[in-house]
């Protein structure tokens, strides 16, 4: 199980330093959400379930969607066809179909075996986290709760001001 | 049980982390300075869940779970104002905005 941690360590490491020397941004965006993957591995490795569904679940499924949907925006118009042709080609997402492959042959490893390998050999639960995001944490809670609705507001009243520009332009 | 070491986990977090705080600091697109950052958060959130489970506390990942809300709300107006820069200047480098109009 020791093996696994630190093969995930290996792939996250790999895909990062990938990430930030990729001349394309949607390369990037894919080895970064590989990276993503491997950091979900190394938590499912150490014994923390509940945040290796919650990096996968949150950081890899909407942030990373997010940073979709943004790149998509700024290259709309005839050009952006071709382009999507380009990036079907399979050396656009070879290496990080590889990486992610190495990912799912360790998961399903581990899943078949059924031990975690925990560094000191016993996994913190979700209903532990979750009792303590609720106990003693629950000020926390609220306080995130509004940093998020004040994101959400900034993000409006920003985008507010594009979809106006937008409409103009068109 | 064969036990992960912490210092392992804590190499691989800074390893993460300067990787990070190197794609800040070398490029010059906004988008990847956005990435970047998002890197270095979630290398300091491995950190705290490496930390949580040598204690086997659980606060480990209650902290991890507040950086994810953070990141989550840093991005959504980064990102907004990504997209009011390309408007304005038509352009993601961040070294032609620092210009003063004069």
């Amino acid at each position: 199980m020791t093996a696994i941690f630190y093969i995930s360590a290996a792939v996250a490491v790999i895909a990062t330093s990938l990430t930030i020397t990729r001349a394309n941004i949607v390369h990037s965006l894919l080895y970064f959400i590989c990276s993503l993957l491997a950091t979900g591995v190394m938590f499912f490795a150490l014994g923390a379930t509940f945040v290796a569904a919650l990096v996968v679940i949150i950081n890899a499924g909407a942030i990373m969607v997010l940073f979709v949907f943004v790149i998509m925006m700024l290259n709309v118009g005839p050009q952006s066809a071709d382009q999507e042709k380009a990036r079907l080609r399979p050396h656009v997402w070879i290496g990080p179909g590889l990486l992610s492959l190495l990912l799912l042959v360790e998961l399903v490893y581990s899943l078949v075996r059924y031990d975690t390998g925990v560094t000191s050999g016993q996994t913190v639960g979700p209903q532990q986290v979750g009792t303590a995001l609720f106990g003693p944490y629950l000020l926390a809670v609220e306080l995130a709760s509004m940093l998020l609705l004040a994101g959400l507001l900034g993000a409006y009243h920003l985008g507010q001001g594009v979809m106006k520009i937008t409409g103009r332009k068109s | 049980m064969a036990t992960i070491p912490v210092e392992a986990g804590f190499i691989v977090a800074g390893l993460l982390f300067l990787t990070g705080l190197v794609g800040v600091l070398v490029r010059r697109n906004i988008i990847y300075i956005l990435l970047a950052i998002e890197i270095m958060l979630n290398a300091a959130g491995l950190a705290f869940v490496v930390a949580g489970a040598h204690w086997q506390q659980p606060d480990g990942q209650v902290m991890y779970f507040f950086v994810l809300t953070m990141a989550a709300a840093e991005v959504a107006v980064g990102l907004s104002l990504v997209l009011q820069m390309y408007h304005k200047f038509n352009t993601l480098d961040a070294n032609l905005i620092n210009r003063m109009r004069g």
